[in-house]
């Protein structure tokens, strides 16, 4: 005689099938995500709340660095102390005079995105390009040229002469499109001297032990 | 292929986006008003309007301009009576004229955006268009003449 399957065998099926699935599922999400998935990492995001460990001698050390970097023309000449950004390894005034403007974008038929296209334009001493070419506005001037370590480091640490900036925008300002545009000047022009890991590493450094301003020699 | 938008009308045109705007207006539309100069942006001699802001168009690829609105010195007025092209007229300022085009469509950016513009705004707009026949004092005279008949 054949049992009448008990009504709550339908649901015992149905519970096999979800359970199955879960399982199966389970696997693409391993194969997808693998086992780090699961584990929960702790890290001390950086650029959540920074951590300051106050070190003096390492953080003048590390802002020796920072200034190496920007002080290179790639980093200066879009910081210069009058109204026309600079050019070239030699930091010229730009030829064709364009201003600054109250943006930091130009003036009239001056605007730099005129010439400096949104990627680098191909041949030697041609213009280099970024989507978000500029100088700094006409109301924080952020000026690099002239600056001694001290002027500089003090600047850079007072919102309202650095953009507005806090400690956990000064850190993310290191992955600036335009700040990495250094790295990329196009032909012709040298980089910073330093790579653009080794100037991250030591700008958070500096941040971080801080941002002390090496004295006035 | 790739469509522009060129003095207000649509081309579908055969060309690699990464050709220079100016080869495209050229060689690919034949509006030849726009010139060579350079060829690395330092002459002015290519600008062209690019949705209002004077490009040069030696540099800027085909695909920056797609949809957007290009005009050239052809487009720049109806009938050749763009307020610059008339004041241009009346001072006979063009000598061998190579750069007119570029110098035009230039100072049309600095009027629209500055009515009437001072010496220094004048020099600040125009600083990167070069003139070999140095016609500059005629230039500057004519885009004042210009601005007046804005006013």
């Amino acid at each position: 005689m054949i049992a009448r399957p008990k009504k709550n065998n339908r649901y015992n099926g149905a519970l096999r099938s979800v359970l199955v699935i879960t399982i199966l599922a389970s696997f693409v999400f391993f194969m997808a995500f693998g086992a780090d998935a699961l584990t929960v990492v702790v890290h001390k995001p950086i650029d959540s709340k920074p951590v300051v460990v106050k070190d003096s001698v390492a953080s003048v050390a590390a802002f020796k660095q920072v200034y190496s970097v920007l002080m290179s023309p790639r980093c200066m000449n879009c910081h210069p102390s009058g109204d026309i950004p600079l050019q070239g390894d030699d930091s010229h005034i730009h030829s064709m005079l364009p201003k600054r403007g109250v943006d930091g974008k130009g003036v009239f038929a001056m605007k730099c995105s005129n010439c400096h296209q949104p990627t680098n334009t191909p041949g030697l001493h041609t213009p280099p390009g970024n989507p978000e070419w500029h100088l700094p506005p006409a109301n924080m001037k952020m000026v690099f040229q002239g600056r001694t370590q001290n002027q500089l480091a003090k600047q850079l640490m007072d919102p309202k002469q650095n953009g507005n900036k806090d400690m956990k925008k000064l850190i993310a300002h290191a992955d600036d499109g335009l700040v990495l545009a250094g790295w990329n000047p196009g032909e012709g022009r040298t980089l910073p001297p330093i790579s653009h890991a080794e100037f991250k590493k030591a700008w958070i450094t500096w941040l971080t032990t801080g941002a002390y301003a090496p004295e006035e020699k | 292929m790739i469509t522009l938008n060129i003095n207000k009308k649509n081309y579908k045109l055969d060309a690699d986006p990464e050709t220079p705007l100016l080869w495209i207006l050229r060689d690919h539309v034949g509006l030849v008003g726009t010139k060579f100069g350079c060829g690395v942006a330092q002459c002015g001699a290519c600008v062209v309007h690019l949705d209002g802001e004077a490009v040069r168009s030696c540099v800027t690829k085909a695909s920056r301009a797609q949809g957007k609105k290009v005009v050239t010195i052809e487009g720049l007025s109806e009938k050749n009576n763009h307020p610059l092209q008339k004041a241009w007229l009346e001072l006979d300022v063009s000598q061998c004229g190579y750069c007119q085009a570029g110098q035009i469509m230039s100072a049309a950016v600095l009027l629209k955006e500055n009515k009437n513009p001072t010496d220094e705004d004048i020099n600040d707009a125009m600083s990167g268009n070069i003139c070999r026949c140095g016609t500059y004092l005629r230039i500057r005279d004519a885009i004042k003449l210009a601005a007046k008949e804005n006013i």
